[in-house]
């Protein structure tokens, strides 16, 4: 097995005493973010990417990938204890994860989750350890019609997956294509969209963005909210650890279903989000115990947190393999590799054989490493949130100025952040939905520039997007995703007309 | 903004604000397309010129703020759900306006002393804690930025005169 071997090389470069301490701090700094309002994933590792500009990308990815695990981890302490879900990821954690707390089982609730969240995020890793290569091998067939075909089907699904108004979906998208597009158009030389401004030549940048959006944000939305956090207090012990690891087995049904339904929200753009509500759906409806969920079951809680950390860990192997990142965590992670002077793709697997096996070996060590971090010190964590929000708030401004300001040692860069504040508030509170605009700002150019190029190839014929059986194939799934709200609707009303058709006879 | 003076008093309706920001969609919209069609939105001599792809993104964005304007424009009757009632959306400027004149304090005077600032009287006003306690987390967030990213990263941050005077 080419793999295993790959794999092995791939621990030996992990396992040096800097990256396993790298690790740790990564996971740490990521649950302080996943447990704080107002850092999450995205702009948590938007604001460190700049401390690892000095270290080899193998080492920088590493912690980066640990403050996500961590950041994934940490949204569940918040669901269980407070019933604040610290990370979107984690709102479905809080309908049974709370209640258990109210009856003095936090403890097992916390285990329950971070368990579970081990378990997706191991089988996670092991789908990415066989299917990433495969994967990458494939790909590098592709031309540039197949790439745009895959860009289109990322977008696509987002309307497809998401829950709100397509056209708030779109408009949001397109809008990140728009930003994309300011500067200086790569093909031609010439100026688009700066209007004159000369600070707009190299365009907006998308961590500044994430920042903003996410970040600033976050923030103005927890103030209207007006958060107090009070909270169960949790102590766990190895004997509740014990004995939550001894119920945990019977509920391997649902482990199973929710660690497919993670994996494979997380391949396609729907993140783990819609991963976990989608997962707790499921559960409640599959299992015996259904019609008690949303009372303190502990399946309630193993179901969206296993599908949540296997979509944020799967949502890395488009992203690696394809540079198509899944979720807007992996879209910061990409603009890192980026900036490192990697090129994400299926060459990666070819060129930078270190980089990837050491990253996917880190997956392994960094969701160990999590688990332990984790069980051991929890009632630190929950002592974070119990810090007033008044000393919270400017303290996350500061980090996300300092964040913004040093993307390009750029000033103009930090106003955009409160701009993107704003923007990100009044988005939020319409429902327009900031992960597509987040990616589209990320993936623009490659997508334009894969566009263009198929259009020279077909000399401006667009049916070159059904060229061939796998461009066609890609085409036609994207479309199927665009169009699904009305496909699923006329679905509906078929099945309603025939229910009905027998009760008029 | 453009719900400032609408949420003064009872606060905007969502409805409202969603036909707003519609506007601004297609106004976004119109702007870019627009501007790509004068930078040249058809095939040039060596294929698709500069604007070729924008414009229809611009178009996208025109139609699609359009419809959520109709949509809105349906409800606008019937749907009276508030955005942001004056009392809570005074919660948010509460942290959006020393914001915004802590980053104009950042542009002048370099980030350290602002952040120390900022932090400390937010604490004391809105947190109504001790000036003491204020002081000791504003300047010990403020110092553990300046080694960790000045000594340690190595990571330049705005300065102004008083680190100019402590001869940074």
């Amino acid at each position: 097995m080419e793999e295993i071997n790959a794999l092995f090389h791939g621990f030996a470069v992990a396992l040096t005493p800097f990256n396993l301490g790298l690790m740790f701090v990564g996971i740490v700094l990521g649950v302080i973010i996943g447990v704080l309002p107002g850092l999450g994933g995205a702009n948590g590792v938007a604001i460190l990417l700049p401390l690892t500009f000095t270290m080899s990308p193998t080492s920088a990815i590493i912690m980066l990938s640990c403050i996500y695990w961590g950041a994934l981890f940490g949204g569940a302490i918040t669901s269980v204890l407070f019933n604040i879900p610290g990370e979107p990821w984690s709102v479905a954690t809080t309908f049974d994860g709370y209640p258990m707390a109210q009856q003095g089982r936090a403890g097992e609730a916390l285990t329950g989750a971070f368990t579970s969240s081990f378990v997706g995020a191991l089988v996670a890793v092991l789908m990415f350890t066989f299917i990433a290569p495969l994967v990458a091998r494939f790909a590098l067939q592709f031309g540039p019609p197949e790439f745009f075909s895959v860009y289109l089907l990322t977008f696509c699904s987002f309307v497809g997956t998401g829950k709100g108004n397509p056209f708030k979906i779109v408009a949001s998208m397109m809008i990140g294509f728009a930003m994309a597009a300011v500067g200086i158009d790569i093909v031609t030389g010439q100026l688009r969209l700066t209007f004159g401004f000369t600070e707009l030549l190299s365009g907006f940048h998308f961590l500044v963005a994430v920042i903003g959006l996410f970040g600033i944000g976050e923030i103005l939305l927890s103030m209207e909210e007006g958060l107090s956090f009070s909270g169960h207090s949790a102590k766990i012990n190895p004997k509740i650890v014990l004995e939550t690891w001894a119920k945990l087995p019977r509920y391997w049904a649902t482990s199973i279903r929710s660690c497919i339904i993670g994996c494979w929200m997380g391949i396609i753009p729907g993140g783990a989000t819609p991963a976990s509500f989608m997962s707790y759906g499921v559960a409640r409806k599959m299992s015996r115990n259904g019609d008690k969920f949303g009372t303190g079951q502990l399946e309630g809680v193993v179901a969206p947190e296993t599908a949540a950390h296997a979509a944020g860990t799967s949502a890395l192997l488009p992203m690696i393999t394809l540079g198509i990142p899944g979720s807007p965590t992996a879209a910061v992670l990409l603009g890192g590799l980026l900036i490192w002077g990697l090129q994400p793709g299926p060459l990666l697997f070819v060129e930078q054989k270190d980089f990837v096996w050491g990253l996917i070996a880190s997956m392994y060590l960094g969701n160990i490493a999590g688990l332990i971090v984790v069980l051991t010190m929890v009632p630190l964590f929950a002592a974070i949130l119990r810090v007033p929000f008044p000393i919270i708030a400017p303290v996350i401004v500061v980090i996300c100025a300092i964040g913004a300001f040093t993307v390009k040692n750029n000033m103009l860069d930090v106003w955009m952040m409160v701009v993107f504040g704003v923007v990100g508030y009044v988005f939020r509170k319409l429902d327009y939905p900031l992960a597509p605009m987040v990616l589209a700002l990320v993936l623009g150019d490659a997508a334009e520039s894969s566009f263009r190029q198929s259009m020279l190839i077909s000399q401006g014929d667009l049916t070159v997007f059904f060229s061939n059986w796998l461009v066609g194939g890609l085409t036609g799934l994207a479309l199927v995703a665009l169009f699904w709200p009305l496909i699923s609707a006329g679905m509906a009303r078929m099945r309603a007309v025939v229910t009905a058709a027998p009760r008029r006879n | 903004m453009p719900h400032d003076h609408e949420s003064a008093q009872a606060g905007a309706r969502i409805v409202v604000i969603d036909l707003v920001v519609a506007m601004l969609v297609v106004m976004i919209g119109a702007t870019v397309g627009y501007e790509s069609y004068r930078l040249g939105s058809s095939w040039g001599p060596e294929g698709p010129q500069a604007g070729y792809f924008p414009f229809y993104i611009g178009l996208l964005i025109c139609v699609c703020g359009a419809v959520v304007f109709a949509q809105s424009l349906v409800k606008l009757k019937t749907d009276r759900r508030i955005f942001v009632t004056a009392g809570r959306f005074k919660q948010v400027l509460v942290i959006l306006l020393p914001s915004t004149a802590y980053v104009l304090g950042v542009q002048y005077i370099g980030i350290y002393v602002p952040s120390a600032l900022f932090i400390g009287l937010f604490m004391s006003f809105v947190g109504k804690y001790h000036s003491l306690r204020s002081t000791a987390v504003g300047l010990g967030v403020s110092v553990s930025a300046f080694v960790l990213f000045e000594i340690w990263f190595k990571i330049p941050l705005p300065k102004g005169p008083l680190e100019r005077l402590l001869g940074f």
